[in-house]
């Protein structure tokens, strides 16, 4: 039952495009998709490490960037009369690098900010993020600033015996790819979470004192889930660059920090299933409220949420779920911090 | 010669204007249970916290087979072998038992990034060997059938008996508990007399003590080192250690008593 159910969650989610075949919808979940991959990747740091990352959104916007200049190339000045120039590169290649980039940034962040933790931790991410969205938005250049980078080549797939990669263009194929990213960050996730390296870092989370005493080294598994956590989010990023064909600055803003945080948080931080069920109740919300309500809507939604959260289920919809079936947790020893999922 | 386990030599720390260790040196040889004592401020936390890399001493140094140790942090001091427990029990208490003996084997294992992202082979059978050893260890405690229990609600006994547990998990060379026995009754104490025993004689493992339990300590210590207010009174045997003058000085005229306790006046 245990093992049957997630497959059977799975198979129920690839067929919603046979079932559901209206492109409005398929584009509204696979943009949810999106950010539940980066919900996913925040809920290793946020939820496994405790450390609270408040500009994910620049791992994500790293990797749409990234991704986006592979694909398209550039050509830009460095002074002295040098120029750096890229040739376009297979979008495959485009979203390898929206991977390894925000990675890289994500191990030079955690090297530099696991120095100090808790709070100067929280505000570094948030001036990172800040820093690259006026870097994109003024470096014209390489980003075309506001006027955003546009014509973003879709991702194709193509195996032997086809003629050409098939571009996918359209909203269930979008859908399936989102789908199958999302499936394969959770697995990579559940696979750290269940590890020697995950219960080291639940470890530093419960009790650092105690955790370095058995020889956990802090700053080198924090640097760990940090890197694993930015590649993900940058996966995500690219997914998105590919799949809506525009960036611009917008990427690195609060709010899509906060969408992350949210999700996180109202599934269940600290459990693998947390942040699919958060993401599945506030990733198709912006889509719902564009159009009908001002921008503002989404933050008092978020603001409501939040006050809802903390006032009746403060660990999460997941804990709050998985404490109803008490038979099945005092029968599984490893329950609780390291895997509290249904 | 080869040089002793552990080496504590002219150790001084000051904290903030606050002489906690004036000037304290001592050895423990390979091998032996060695009792660190005195009353309470003396200075034997500190000490504790100065040889695992908690705190820096203001001077002096520590050798571990003679190679510093001063200046490495405590998780590194730990691969070299050196483990301690904590005065107030300290345990993961979110998680359950087994996971505490799990998250404490850490060093038992080798698995990287790669291993567990791709459930390498070798990734998985270490990840076996290492649940059996967490099972074995949490046997060596008594706490195999509490092994599904969170450890925040575990009696206080067990609390005690898990973090020994956490320690001894790294297979260190060099043990150092702090106060162990404070808070169990006498059948506990016996019990965890006899863990250490074990410890030393099974595991081969050379331990640095901090005990109240006056019985205790004469009974199950090679050599017994007394800290005052920062230096060493004594040191040597527990016989000559307990008929010292100056040691019956130090806590404040306490006499032992019938069951073998020093008892501090308040
Ligand atoms: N972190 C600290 N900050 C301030 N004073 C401390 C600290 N640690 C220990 N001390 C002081 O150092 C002295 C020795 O304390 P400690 O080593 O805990 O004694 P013991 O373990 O022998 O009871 C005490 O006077 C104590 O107040
Ligand atoms: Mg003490």
């Amino acid at each position: 039952m245990r093992y049957f159910l997630p497959w059977a969650f799975l198979a129920l989610l690839a067929a919603v495009p046979i079932l559901l075949p209206d492109p409005y919808t398929l584009s509204v979940l696979a943009s949810a998709g999106i950010f539940i991959i980066g919900a996913i990747s925040l809920n290793l740091l946020l939820g496994y490490t405790g450390q609270l990352s408040l500009g994910h959104a620049a791992f994500f916007g790293l990797g749409a960037y990234a991704s986006a200049l592979t694909t398209l190339g550039f050509d830009i000045g460095i002074g002295f009369g040098q120029r750096i120039t890229l040739a376009p590169q297979p979008v495959w290649f485009g979203f390898l690098a929206g991977i390894v980039v925000p990675a890289l940034f994500g191990w030079l962040l955690g090297r530099l900010a696991f120095r100090v933790r808790g709070a100067y931790f929280v505000i570094i991410t948030i001036c990172f993020a800040q820093v690259l969205r006026l870097l994109t938005l003024n470096w014209v250049e390489l980003t075309q600033g506001p006027m955003a980078l546009s014509g973003i080549p879709a991702l194709s797939l193509w195996w032997p015996g086809l003629d050409a990669p098939i571009a996918l263009f359209r909203k269930d194929q979008i859908y399936w790819l989102v789908l199958a990213v999302a499936a394969v960050a959770f697995l990579l996730v559940r696979q750290v979470v269940r590890s020697r390296i995950g219960r080291a870092l639940v470890a530093l989370r419960e009790n650092e004192t105690l955790a370095r005493s058995v020889g956990i080294r802090v700053t080198h598994y924090l640097v760990i889930a940090t890197v694993i956590s930015a590649g993900i989010a940058g996966a995500a990023g690219s997914l998105f660059a590919h799949s809506v064909r525009i960036v611009d600055p917008d990427v690195f803003l609060f709010i899509y920090t906060v969408t992350m945080v949210i999700m996180v948080v109202t599934g269940g931080k600290g459990t693998l299933w947390g942040p699919v069920v958060g993401g599945l109740l506030f990733g198709p919300l912006p889509d719902l409220l564009r159009g009908s309500a001002p921008p503002e809507a989404q933050w008092i939604a978020y603001g409501v949420a939040m006050i809802l959260i903390v006032m009746f289920l403060p660990r999460g919809i997941v804990p709050a779920v998985a404490s109803l079936w008490p038979r099945r947790a005092a029968a599984k020893p490893a329950a609780v911090a390291v895997e509290a999922e249904g | 010669m080869s040089p002793p386990l552990l080496a504590v030599e002219h150790v001084a720390v000051h904290i903030g204007g606050l002489v906690a260790i004036a000037d304290m040196s001592f050895e423990v040889p390979a091998g032996r249970i060695v009792s660190l004592i005195g009353p309470n401020g003396a200075g034997k936390t500190t000490a504790f916290n100065v040889i695992t890399g908690y705190m820096p001493p203001t001077k002096g140094r520590v050798l571990f087979e003679g190679q510093p140790l001063s200046g490495l942090p405590p998780e590194r001091i730990a691969a070299r072998g050196v483990v301690r427990s904590f005065q107030r029990t300290s345990i993961f208490g979110a998680c359950t038992v087994f996971e505490n003996a799990l998250m404490a084997l850490h060093l038992r294992g080798r698995a990287g990034v790669f291993g567990a992202l791709l459930r390498l082979p070798s990734a998985r059978r270490e990840e076996e060997r290492l649940r059996a050893e967490a099972v074995a260890l949490l046997e060596l405690v008594g706490l195999a059938d509490r092994a599904g229990t969170v450890a925040s609600v575990l009696a206080y006994g067990e609390q005690r008996r898990l973090g020994i547990a956490l320690a001894v998990a790294a297979r260190p060379r060099l043990l150092l508990l702090d106060e162990p026995a404070a808070g169990l009754n006498p059948s506990e104490t016996a019990e965890c007399t006899a863990l250490i025993r074990r410890l030393r004689d099974e595991r081969n493992i050379t331990v640095l003590l901090v005990e109240h339990d006056m019985a205790m300590v004469m009974r199950i210590s090679d050599t017994v080192v007394v800290l005052n207010q920062g230096r060493i009174i004594a040191a040597g045997p527990p016989d000559a250690v307990r008929d010292d003058p100056e040691v019956i000085r130090a806590y404040l005229g306490a006499v032992p008593e019938a069951d073998g306790v020093l008892h501090a006046p308040a």
